[in-house]
C-alpha cells in the first residue's frame, strides 16, 4: 500500500528533547503528547491518549490503530448515563479542519487489548494510527505513572482551531 | 367522566409514588457540600462486607474501623476510568499530607471473575502503597455492590475477545465508625476530595 503522506518520527531528530521526542507528524496532521499509563503484568488492557491537530483546511478522521505490543487496538469513547460509565468502541474520531481532537481520560482513547508485556513508566509503546485521509502515521506513546491524569511532557499545544468544534469531549460519540 | 375517574386516580397515585421514589433515590448536592466536592447522602448506603484482600486473606469492614476509608468500585481490565479514579484518590491522599495516613484507600472489584487476589496484588501497588484490593465470590461482590448502590454489568460485542464492565464510578468516604460520610462523583478533582475529607475530620475533631 502506498502511504499517501510520509510519516515522520521526530524522535531521531530530537533525542535530546524528550518532551517532543514522541510526537508524530504527517503533512496534514500533528499528534501531540501521545501517552499511556504503566500497567501491572496481570493487566492486559491499556489506553492511549493524545491530541491530534489538523494542519490546514482538511478535516480527517482517526479510524483505527495497531500496536506490535498488543493483540488489538480499538478506538473507544465513554458515555455516562445515570452515573453509569459505559465504554464503547466507536468507528472513528473526527478531526475538524483547522482544529483538533483530544483523546483524554474520560473521553476518547485507543484501547490496547492483550498487552504482550507490561508497560513501564518512562518507556514508550509504538503505535500506528490509521486516518481516513492521512493514511498511516507512526507514533510512540510515552508511558506515564499508572494513575497519571495527563502527560508529564507539558500542556496541550495550542491549536489555531475553533475550540467549540472539538469533538473529543466527554461522552460524545462519532459513529 | 365517571369511567375515567379510576384512571385519573391511578395515574395520580403512580405519579406520587414515582415522585416519592425519585426523592428517596436522588443524592442531592447541597451548595455547602458542593463547595467541597462532596455530596450529602440521605439514603441508606454502605454496610458490612466480608471479602478477600489482595494478599488472599479474608477481610471485613471491621478492619477499616478507627480510620477513614476511600472506597472505589472498579476492575483491573478497565483501561481509563478506574486508573483515573485510583490516581485521583492517590493524589487526594498526598494532598492531605500527614492526615492522609488516617485514610485507607480501597478498591473493590466488580469483576471478580477476572480479578483474583493475585491479579489485584500486582495492580494495587501501582497506584498507592497502602491501596487495598478486595475481591470475592460473585455473590459476595453482588452483596456489597447492592449495599453501596453500585450498578455494574458485563458488556461485550460479537467481535470482542474480551468483555468490558459498565459501572457507576463513585468514590465513597467512610468515617471511622464505618458510615458513608460522603460520595464523590467521577471527575471530582482530588483537591476537592481532600478538602471535603479535611472538613469531615475537622467537624469530628470539634464535636
Amino acid at each position: 500500500m502506498i502511504t499517501r503522506f510520509v510519516s515522520v518520527l521526530l524522535s531521531v531528530l530530537f533525542l535530546s528533547s524528550p518532551a517532543w521526542a514522541h510526537e508524530g507528524k504527517s503533512e496534514h496532521l500533528t499528534i501531540s503528547h501521545p501517552w499511556s499509563r504503566a500497567t501491572a503484568s496481570s493487566q492486559k488492557a491499556g489506553a492511549v491518549f493524545m491530541t491530534i491537530t489538523t494542519n490546514g483546511k482538511n478535516e480527517d478522521r482517526l479510524i483505527g490503530a495497531q500496536s506490535p505490543d498488543a493483540e488489538a487496538a480499538q478506538i473507544h469513547g465513554h458515555t455516562m448515563v445515570n452515573d453509569v460509565m459505559r465504554m464503547r468502541p466507536v468507528d472513528g474520531v473526527a478531526i475538524p479542519a483547522d482544529g483538533e481532537a483530544v483523546l483524554e481520560p474520560g473521553g476518547f482513547h485507543i484501547m490496547l487489548i492483550g498487552l504482550k508485556a507490561p508497560l513501564f513508566e518512562e518507556t514508550v509503546i509504538p503505535l500506528t494510527l490509521v486516518f481516513e485521509k492521512a493514511g498511516k502515521v507512526e507514533i510512540e506513546a510515552v508511558i506515564e505513572a499508572a494513575g497519571a491524569r495527563q502527560p508529564s511532557g507539558g500542556t496541550k499545544p495550542v491549536s489555531g482551531g475553533n475550540q467549540d468544534s472539538q469533538p473529543g469531549g466527554h461522552g460524545t460519540h462519532n459513529r | 367522566m365517571v369511567r375515567k375517574l379510576p384512571i385519573i386516580v391511578i395515574t395520580l397515585v403512580v405519579a406520587v409514588f414515582v415522585f416519592g421514589a425519585w426523592l428517596n433515590l436522588r443524592v442531592p448536592e447541597t451548595p455547602e457540600n458542593a463547595a467541597v466536592g462532596g455530596m450529602v447522602v440521605n439514603v441508606s448506603i454502605g454496610g458490612p462486607f466480608d471479602l478477600i484482600d489482595h494478599t488472599g486473606a479474608r477481610m471485613n469492614d471491621d478492619a477499616l474501623r478507627g480510620k477513614y476509608a476511600l472506597i472505589y468500585f472498579g476492575y483491573t481490565f478497565c483501561p481509563d476510568v478506574c486508573p483515573t479514579e485510583l490516581g485521583e484518590i492517590a493524589v487526594a491522599l498526598d494532598e492531605l499530607g500527614d492526615a492522609g495516613d488516617q485514610v485507607t484507600p480501597v478498591m473493590i472489584t466488580i469483576d471478580p471473575e477476572r480479578d483474583t487476589p493475585e491479579i489485584l496484588a500486582e495492580y494495587v501497588p501501582l497506584f498507592h502503597d497502602r491501596l487495598v484490593g478486595l475481591t470475592g465470590t460473585a455473590a459476595e461482590i453482588k452483596d456489597v455492590a447492592e449495599k453501596y448502590r453500585v450498578f455494574y454489568r458485563r458488556f461485550e460485542e460479537p467481535n470482542f475477545t474480551f468483555y468490558l464492565m459498565d459501572h457507576t464510578s463513585f468514590v465513597y468516604l467512610i468515617d471511622p465508625q464505618g458510615a458513608v460520610a460522603s460520595m464523590f462523583r467521577y471527575g471530582t478533582p482530588p483537591e476537592d476530595m481532600a478538602a471535603a475529607i479535611r472538613q469531615h475530620m475537622r467537624v469530628r475533631a470539634d464535636s
